[in-house]
């Protein structure tokens, strides 16, 4: 098993490595500085800044002091803000962003896995159609659009939840994860119905009721194992979709987080923010994927000796 | 030696039965499937509007009416107007222009990339598969979402490459399908056959190949085209996608979100648009899975 | 008083194409430690009218129509669900035919032996451990205590049968069920695994009801047989009475279709069409681990006009000796010689025009031909292909060979989901026929056919060889067929062929300890 997280794990530097050198390039490509947009600055003063930031020397060897940076952790003074760091930025909105998250998450697993449990036991009658219509609602509204329509109700209309903010008003961190969670919800709801339709077909549930067993341990016991599996390995996207899906509900929710500060980085042309970001980001999104890949292998007891060396 | 009946061997084909191609068959249950025919119907009059629109529109693009301002649904104006009086109906019909067109061209560039990836990985095997699907696996583990903002925002304003960057990610996917379907296919006794018989790669792919492979490739399809719509209408919210004075339903939406207090009709029409032609695609798209009977109903 | 007494069970599928009547008014018993088995093809209803015995069938679309079930005093048929499940596993177990699939893979073998224990009595998990393992020791699986926490994809068919059998037999039940508990596994394992169920029935006087399409499986055990056909019980009777006295034209359908006897072969002429020479079918896995030696330095000759029988169980190689002669499978060594010609050299448009003079028929009838392509076209293909005809005299051709094959020749432009088994593996026949081969490869092409329709293919490709002068290899697991139709034989094992010479002299006086092995696990002694 170790074999394999390493081998996973050496796949996904190259990957990591070409993120930060794709990255760098790239911004450095964009036309328009990060000094451009500001007020009319005067030439003595532009070249000062540019050198303090390093900004006069070849690309390349900007290149190499960043990844040598790098290395030590350390991401950069931000352009945007100066005085602070990126790492400082980071830091502050990541806990925001990670609890929207994993709000979310939490969301999509619950009423995800249950409608798609429940869905799968009944096929093709109403407790199949009606959770997986809701399902089908939650896949095709984006949350740009559910976001702003739920405020709207929720928030406006109605009255009875916050519609901006994080941690400062009770409540108002509801509306933000529901909307971000609810795409996840459908998808994993569809995820699960599959699954499990796939092992409730097989023969194996048939032994178990041969057996006697009760209803219920057939579908906890049995069906559930591998029925599941599929969404354990979409945990690793799912967690790409929702860094990508906070970029919108943190603007719309006016939530300080990651999402937020990477948007408006990539506007304002914050070469170190972007970098930064973007590296930390993409090393979140790699390591989440190897601990789903590897979570959905070790869960199959057949993949899980074979990996472990020298299965039958 | 076997005599030859006394039909004559002309007649051969005339005279025999015709058979139920699988095709047919799936054609048949599609029809039966009342959710799909529904979302087919609907897309292709979403489609044929979208195509019409110079013509059908009630108003042209740019007419602004500024002592009007923004006004609800009326009997001029089916669907209100914006902040500048252009009427929402108009608007929506243009920006539907984009949207599908996004969603259809980007679709496309993904399956040709993808179903060509896939299918010569999945046939010769080997080395070369080994080493294409290696680049998938890497290219899949990029987060892609996180490239195409910057894409958008380096080189921004230009529709082609937006196009490009949506095709760029969902190619992957089906070159993974193709790929997949063409390696369970080869190893398929007909194909066996088809080459104990003698036959060349090329026939092999074309006659016995191809036309196995196509199932999933059309239910694939039918769902990333939704997939992508969503994409570019994430990226446009963002105001990193369609960029004015063109316009599309995620820039519709986007711009209807921020009055919509005062003006929730410029939300929920762009919204509507936007959703049902998601939902027409998407019940298309499992109709025809089930019909076609391609594994993992629903997933 | 009969363990179980089933009278005019009638069973029906409602489905969106209709109503179909699966069973219709069948009757039978299990006396008290006996077996009674019930014989039928495909579409019998022998699996249905049992699956509803215990309440398995699922609900829609099955519908049990009516009939009483009496066990123990009770109606099965009218139980409630809740009373059904008090009798699953405790006084009814039944095991399933494919031990691959009827495991839970996630759950350790242990696990799921103890369910039953703790589902129906209140034992606590040790003594039901305790208990499991004596059990496993009962059926012959020799660690026991290893077994208990391991996987089942660690164990070969044969042992999850046994794990199968142990955790059916756990709770004491009366009456154990047994759906073609045998009909995946290797004969040798057949014929263990017959005897287990055997002997643990004779040891703990249970009731036996097992389900088979195999006359033969049956005859060593069965105390009593009941025929089916078309959801109807057509015969039953003693063994004696049904083997030496069959009544019903059906029945004797399935005797005659047993192959038998052996074919009356002149003496071998020396004149080799194919020679094999230190073929050898090696395949590397990655990286440095042992490669799979499919065939392993293997040399033989295959006679002008005669049929050489290749037999093996799964794994022995055979089927990649036929492919590897064919060319579909890649050779790693040695040589094959086809009439004075270097097989193993020839590339590209050589071998193009090669493949004329020697074709194959694969073992699954419907995977062997293009879903989606007409009879018409998959007859066509080769004769174009090969230039065999003038398009103008295509149809000509195509018609002779549906002729030849017994195919009604107004089906030319149907598809083959729309043909049954023995027809498809019919139209193989004509396409491999197609180009007038000299030589012809048959992968067990009748293995996945119901009996009856067994007996008919290889009629037609016994008939079909003597007409066209066909020389033929034979591949199959089933040692009766091989005796039935083949010239000569050829006996593998793990790659290796160890022992080979005419049919009559392999069977008769078998030379090595595998093939007496192979040969006292052929079912049906009772029978002869």
């Amino acid at each position: 098993m170790l074999r394999f997280i390493i081998s996973r794990l050496l796949q996904a530097i190259p990957v990591i490595f070409i993120v930060i050198t794709a990255t760098f390039f790239l911004v450095r490509a964009a036309p328009g500085g990060p000094f451009d947009a500001e007020k009319v600055v005067l030439p003595e003063v532009k070249r000062a800044l540019e050198a303090q930031y390093k900004l006069d020397l070849p690309l390349h060897e900007q290149y190499f002091a960043y990844l040598s940076d790098l290395a030590q952790g350390e991401l950069g003074p931000s352009f945007k803000y100066p005085g602070r760091s990126v790492n400082e930025i980071l830091f502050s909105g990541l806990p925001v962003t990670a609890e929207l998250g994993f709000y979310a998450l939490l969301i999509a697993l619950i009423i995800g896995v249950t409608a798609g449990v429940l869905a799968s036991l009944k096929p093709n009658t109403r407790q199949d159609y009606l959770p997986m219509s809701l399902a089908m609602i939650g896949f095709c509204m984006p949350s740009f659009l559910l976001g702003p329509l739920l405020v709207l109700v929720f928030g406006i209309y109605l009255e009875w939840l916050p519609i901006s903010g994080w941690g400062s008003i009770p409540g108002d961190k509801i509306l933000p994860s529901i909307t971000l969670g609810a795409a996840y919800a459908a998808y994993v709801a569809r995820l699960s119905r599959a699954g499990m339709l796939e092992i409730l077909s097989q023969d194996y549930i048939r032994t178990a009721r041969a057996k006697g067993l009760p209803e219920w341990q057939v579908v906890g016991k049995h069906a559930l194992r591998g029925g599941l599996i599929p969404v354990i390995a979409f945990l690793g996207p799912a967690f790409a979709g929702l860094l990508a899906g906070s970029f919108v509900v943190e603007t719309i929710f006016q939530i300080p987080g990651l999402g937020r500060f990477y948007v408006q980085a990539a506007f304002n042309r914050d070469y170190t923010m972007i970098l930064g970001t973007t590296v930390f980001l993409s090393s979140l999104i790699v390591l989440f994927n190897l601990i789903s890949d590897v979570a959905a292998a070790w869960l199959n007891p057949r993949l899980r000796s074979q990996l472990s060396g020298g299965g039958q | 030696m076997t005599t030859l009946q006394s039909s004559e061997p002309a007649d051969l084909l005339e005279n025999a039965e015709m058979g139920a191609s699988l095709w047919r068959d799936a054609w048949q249950r599609l029809r039966k499937n009342k959710m799909a025919v529904g979302g087919g119907i609907t897309l292709l009059l979403f489609i044929v509007v979208a195509l019409l629109t110079p013509w059908l529109a009630p108003y042209s693009y740019e007419a602004q009416n500024l002592d009007l301002g923004a006004s609800p649904p009326s009997a001029a104006h089916w669907l209100g107007t914006d902040v500048f009086g252009r009427d929402v109906l108009t608007q929506v019909m243009y920006g539907g222009r984009v949207s599908l067109a996004v969603g259809f061209i980007a679709t496309a560039v993904a399956l040709l990339i993808g179903v060509t990836w896939g299918a010569i990985a999945g046939y010769v095997g080997g080395r070369v598969d080994a080493v294409m699907m290696r680049i998938v696996d890497i290219l899949y583990a990029l987060p892609f979402m996180i490239f195409i903002v910057l894409l958008m925002v380096v080189f921004g304003r230009n529709v082609l490459l937006l196009f490009l960057a949506i095709g760029a990610v969902e190619w992957l996917t089906m070159a993974r399908i193709m790929r997949s379907q063409v390696q369970s296919l080869r190893q398929q006794e007909f194909v066996e056959a088809a080459i104990s018989l003698g036959l060349s790669p090329a026939a092999i792919i074309r006659r016995h190949v191809i036309p196995n492979a196509l199932g999933p490739i059309i239910v694939y399809t039918t769902l990333t085209i939704p997939s992508v719509m969503l994409l570019e209408a994430f990226l446009s919210f963002l105001g990193l996608g369609i960029q004015p004075p063109q316009t599309s339903w995620g820039l519709l939406i986007s711009y209807g979100a921020e009055t919509m207090e005062e003006y929730p009709w410029l939300l929920i029409f762009p919204g509507l648009a936007l959703t049902t032609t998601l939902f027409s695609l998407n019940f298309l798209g499992d109709g025809l899975r089930d019909a076609l009977d391609v594994r993992g109903s629903k997933d | 008083m009969s363990l179980l007494n089933v009278e005019n069970l009638e069973v029906s599928f409602v489905t969106r194409n209709g109503t179909s009547k699966a069973v219709k008014g069948v009757s039978f018993t299990v006396e008290p430690k006996q077996i009674t088995a019930i014989i039928g093809e495909s579409g019998s209803g022998k699996s249905v009218s049992c699956y509803a015995l215990l309440g398995l069938i699922p609900s829609p679309p099955g519908r049990i129509d009516g009939g009483v079930a009496s066990f123990e005093g009770q109606n099965l048929l009218t139980l409630s669900e809740a009373e059904l499940r008090k009798i699953r596993g405790s006084d009814i177990a039944m095991i399933f035919q494919d031990p691959m699939t009827c495991l839970n893979p996630y759950l350790t073998i242990g696990e799921q032996l103890i369910e039953p224990l703790l589902v129906h009595r209140n034992l606590s998990r040790a003594d039901a451990k305790t208990r499991a393992i004596e059990l496993l020791n009962e059926v012959g699986i020799r660690s026991p205590d290893s077994t208990f926490d391991s996987f089942p994809h660690e164990f070969s068919g044969g042992m999850r049968q046994r794990v199968m059998i142990a955790m059916a037999l756990i709770n004491e039940p009366k009456l154990l069920i047994a759906d073609e508990p045998t009909t995946a596994l290797d004969v040798t394992i057949q014929a263990q695994i017959l005897r287990l169920i055997a002997d643990l029935q004779k040891h703990r006087d249970i009731g036996v009801l097992f389900i088979s399409h195999d006359l033969a499986v049956v005859s060593d055990i069965a105390d009593q047989i009941v025929v089916m056909e078309q959801g109807e019980v057509v015969e039953s009777g003693a063994p004696d009475a049904i083997f030496n006295h069959a009544q019903h034209p059906y029945t004797q359908k399935l005797l005659a279709a047993i192959p038998s006897g052996e074919r009356d072969s002149e003496e071998a002429k020396d004149d080799a069409l194919i020679n094999v020479k230190n073929l050898r079918t090696w395949f590397h896995g990655s990286g440095k681990t042992e490669p799979v030696k499919a065939v392993d330095d293997v040399s033989f000759d295959i006679h002008r006009g005669e049929i050489l029988g290749l037999v093996g169980e799964s794994g022995s190689g055979k089927s990649t000796l036929g492919r590897s002669i064919m060319r579909l499978a890649p050779v790693t060594g040695g040589q094959i010689t086809f009439d004075g010609i270097q097989l193993t050299g020839l590339e590209g448009r050589d071998l193009k025009d090669f493949r004329s003079r020697m074709q194959m028929i694969f073992q699954d009838p419907f995977a062997s031909l293009n879903p989606r392509m007409t009879v018409y076209d998959t007859l066509a293909e080769p004769l174009l292909l090969h230039n065999v005809c003038q398009r103008a005299e295509l149809d000509q051709h195509i018609a002779k060979l549906m002729d030849d094959v017994g195919l009604a020749r107004n089906f030319i432009r149907k598809y083959p989901h729309e043909f049954s088994g023995g027809q498809r593996q019919r139209i193989a026949i004509g396409r491999a026929l197609a180009t007038r081969p000299e030589f012809i490869v048959a992968d067990e092409p009748v293995s996945a056919l119901d009996v009856t329709i067994q007996a008919q293919i290889l009629d037609l490709l016994m008939a079909l060889g003597r007409e066209h002068n066909l020389t033929m290899l034979f591949v199959s697991h089933d040692m009766a067929v091989i005796r039935h139709i083949a010239d000569r034989v050829l006996v593998m094992y793990h790659g290796k062929i160890v022992e080979a010479g005419p049919v009559k002299q392999v069977f008769n006086n078998p030379a090595e300890p595998y093939t007496q092995s192979l040969l006292s696990s052929i079912p049906g002694v009772a029978m002869m």
